[in-house]
C-alpha cells in the first residue's frame, strides 16, 4: 500500500460526457427506420399472405427454377473458361489478325447488352434455318435453354479473357526473365511460373464475373425459359401475388450473398502466404 | 403556362430533328437507307428507330444525375462515423448490388404500380393504373447505379488524405466549402474511370427497360423484327447502335479524363 492509496480514496471515474446528438446520427436513425419498416412490412405482408396452398404448388417450381439458373450460369462460366483461353491469348498475340480479331471479338460481346445478344441468338438465327438445317444445327438452336447457354458463353468468355489478359499482364517483367535465367522453356514457365501468379489477381475478378452472370441469368426468362425470374414471372401473372417478387429477391441475393463469403473466404485463403 | 414550354419543346423537338444523326436531314438511314427497310417515314423502320435511340440516350442521361447524387450522398453515409448510418448504407448496397436489375425494375415497376393504386384507393380513386415505363426505369436503373457508384466514390473517399481535410480547416473553410472546393475535385479525378466503367453498365442496362414496354431500341428493333420477319438484320442494328453509343461514351470519357488530369500534371 503506498501512501498515495492512504491519501487519496479510489475513486470512480467520471461519467463519460454524454454524446452530443449530432445530425449525422438523427439521419442513420432515420434511415435505419425506414429499412426496420420495410423489412417489417415485407415481413408482416408475407405473413398475412401467407397461403400454405400457394407455397405447396409454387414452391417446388421455384425450386426447380433456382436449379435451371444455377445449371446455366455454371455450366456457362466453365465452358467460357475454356474459350477465354484463346482468345486472352490472341489480344496478346503479336499476330495483328489475331490480335485485331480477338480485340473485336471482346469489344462486341462488351459494349452490347446481354439481352441483345440473346435476341440476336434466339430470333436472329431463325432467319438461317434452311442453312442451320442443311449443317445439322437446327436442333441446337431451336431451344431456347440452348440457345442461352450459347449466348452466355461467348458473353463471358469475352469478359473473362479481359481478366485473364489483364490478370496475366499484371505479373512483373521479372519473373519472365527469372524463368528464362534458371532455362525453364516457355510453356513449363507460363504455366508454373507466370499463371499461378496471374490466377491469384484474378481471382477477384473472377468473383465478380459469376456474379454478374447469376444476375445476368435472369433475362432468359424473357425468352421462355423458365429459370428462377422465369418461375416467379410466371408465378406472378396467376397469382398476381406481389410476393412471388419478394421471394425471388431473397433467393437471388442469399445466392450472391452466399457466393460473395465463399469467394472472401477463398481469397484469405489462397493469398495466405502473401501475408506479411 | 403551357404557351411557353409547349413552345420551347417543340422547338428543342425541331433542333432535335435537325441534329438526328439517323434520320435527320445529314442522317444514316436517311442518305444510306432509303428504299430499304431502313428507310424514315412510312417506307420503312428508320424513324422508329432513330426515336428508340432518342429514347435508349436520354434515359441513361437522365439516369446519371440521378444515381450519382444518390450514390455521393450514400458514399458520404457509409464513410460516417455514426455507425447507424453506415448500417444503413450498407443494407442499401448490399440489397441493389445483389438483386438482378431485371428484377429490381419488376419490384419498382408492379411495386410503384400498387403503391400508387392503394394510395389513390384511400383518396377515392379506383380505376386502372398504369405507370410510366421510363420513370420506373430511371428509379430502377438509378437505384442500381447508385449503389455501385457509392462502392466507386467510397473508395476514391479513401484515397484522399487526412491532410487534406486537415488543410481545408486550418485554412479556416467550413466543412460544405471544403467538400466542395478541395476534396470534389479530387474526388472526380480519382474515381473517373470507375464511373465511366459505371456508365457503361447502365447504357447497357437500359435494354431491360424495353421488357416493360418502353419503346427503347430493343422494343423498336423487336416490333420490327415481328412485323418483317428479319429479325437477325434488325437485331443486329440493335447491336450496333449500342456498340456507338459505347464508342462516343468511352471518347467523351477519355477526353474527360484527360481534362482532368491536367490538374496534377505538375506533381
Amino acid at each position: 500500500m503506498s501512501i498515495a492509496e492512504t491519501m487519496i480514496p479510489p475513486q470512480a471515474p467520471p461519467p463519460a460526457p454524454p454524446k452530443a446528438y449530432t445530425l449525422s446520427r438523427f439521419f442513420g436513425s432515420v434511415a435505419l427506420g425506414i429499412w426496420l419498416a420495410l423489412g417489417v412490412g415485407i415481413f408482416l405482408t408475407v405473413v398475412n399472405g401467407w397461403d400454405p396452398e400457394k407455397f405447396s404448388r409454387y414452391g417446388p417450381s421455384f425450386l426447380s427454377g433456382l436449379g435451371v439458373t444455377l445449371a446455366l450460369v455454371i455450366s456457362s462460366i466453365l465452358m467460357g473458361a475454356v474459350l477465354s483461353l484463346p482468345v486472352a491469348l490472341g489480344r496478346m498475340s503479336k499476330n495483328k489478325i489475331w490480335s485485331w480479331l480477338a480485340y473485336a471479338y471482346v469489344y462486341f460481346f462488351r459494349g452490347t447488352p446481354l439481352i441483345t445478344q440473346l435476341f440476336l441468338v434466339y430470333y436472329g438465327l431463325g432467319s438461317f434455318r434452311p442453312q442451320l438445317d442443311a449443317i445439322g444445327l437446327w436442333w441446337f438452336f431451336r431451344d431456347a435453354w440452348n440457345c442461352a447457354l450459347f449466348t452466355f458463353t461467348l458473353n463471358t468468355a469475352a469478359y473473362q479473357a479481359e481478366i485473364l489478359r489483364g490478370a496475366i499482364q499484371s505479373v512483373p517483367r521479372g519473373q519472365h526473365e527469372g524463368a528464362a535465367a534458371l532455362g525453364l522453356p516457355q510453356r513449363v514457365a507460363f504455366f508454373k511460373v507466370i499463371l499461378p501468379q496471374a490466377m491469384i489477381v484474378a481471382l477477384r475478378p473472377y468473383g465478380n464475373e459469376i456474379i454478374l452472370m447469376i444476375k445476368g441469368s435472369a433475362i432468359v426468362a424473357i425468352v421462355t425459359v423458365f429459370d428462377l425470374m422465369g418461375e416467379t414471372r410466371r408465378a406472378f401473372s396467376r397469382t398476381f401475388d406481389y410476393q412471388m417478387y419478394v421471394w425471388a429477391a431473397l433467393l437471388y441475393l442469399s445466392m450472391v450473398e452466399l457466393l460473395r463469403n465463399v469467394w472472401g473466404w477463398l481469397e484469405a485463403r489462397l493469398t495466405r502466404h502473401l501475408k506479411r | 403556362m403551357s404557351g411557353p414550354f409547349a413552345a420551347l419543346f417543340s422547338g428543342l423537338a425541331w433542333i432535335a430533328s435537325l441534329i438526328d444523326p439517323l434520320c435527320g436531314p445529314i442522317g444514316v438511314f436517311r442518305w444510306f437507307g432509303a428504299g430499304t427497310l431502313l428507310a424514315c417515314g412510312d417506307a420503312g423502320w428508320g424513324d422508329e428507330i432513330a426515336y428508340g435511340f432518342l429514347v435508349t440516350a436520354s434515359l441513361a442521361i437522365a439516369t446519371l444525375p440521378l444515381g450519382l447524387v444518390v450514390g455521393f450522398f450514400i458514399a458520404l453515409a457509409k464513410q460516417s462515423e455514426e455507425r447507424s448510418l453506415r448500417l444503413a448504407g450498407n443494407i442499401y448496397t448490399t440489397i441493389f448490388r445483389g438483386l438482378p436489375e431485371l428484377l429490381t425494375l419488376f419490384i419498382v415497376y408492379y411495386g410503384l404500380q400498387i403503391l400508387v393504386q392503394q394510395f389513390l384507393a384511400t383518396v377515392g380513386y379506383e380505376g386502372p393504373v398504369e405507370i410510366n415505363a421510363f420513370v420506373a426505369g430511371m428509379i430502377a436503373l438509378g437505384v442500381v447505379f447508385s449503389a455501385y457508384c457509392s462502392e466507386v466514390l467510397l473508395s476514391a473517399f479513401k484515397a484522399i488524405p487526412q491532410g487534406q481535410y486537415e488543410a481545408g480547416d486550418a485554412l479556416g473553410l467550413h466543412r460544405g466549402a471544403t467538400m466542395r472546393l478541395i476534396i470534389l475535385p479530387q474526388l472526380i479525378r480519382i474515381a473517373l474511370p470507375g464511373l465511366g466503367n459505371l456508365w457503361m453498365a447502365l447504357l447497357k442496362d437500359t435494354a431491360l427497360v424495353s421488357v416493360v414496354g418502353l419503346p427503347d431500341i430493343l422494343r423498336q428493333t423487336g416490333v420490327a423484327a415481328r412485323v418483317t420477319k428479319h429479325a437477325f438484320e434488325f437485331f443486329g442494328i440493335a447491336c450496333i447502335l449500342f456498340l456507338i453509343l459505347a464508342m462516343i461514351s468511352s471518347v467523351v470519357f477519355s477526353a474527360l479524363e484527360r481534362s482532368t488530369r491536367r490538374a496534377e500534371a505538375g506533381r
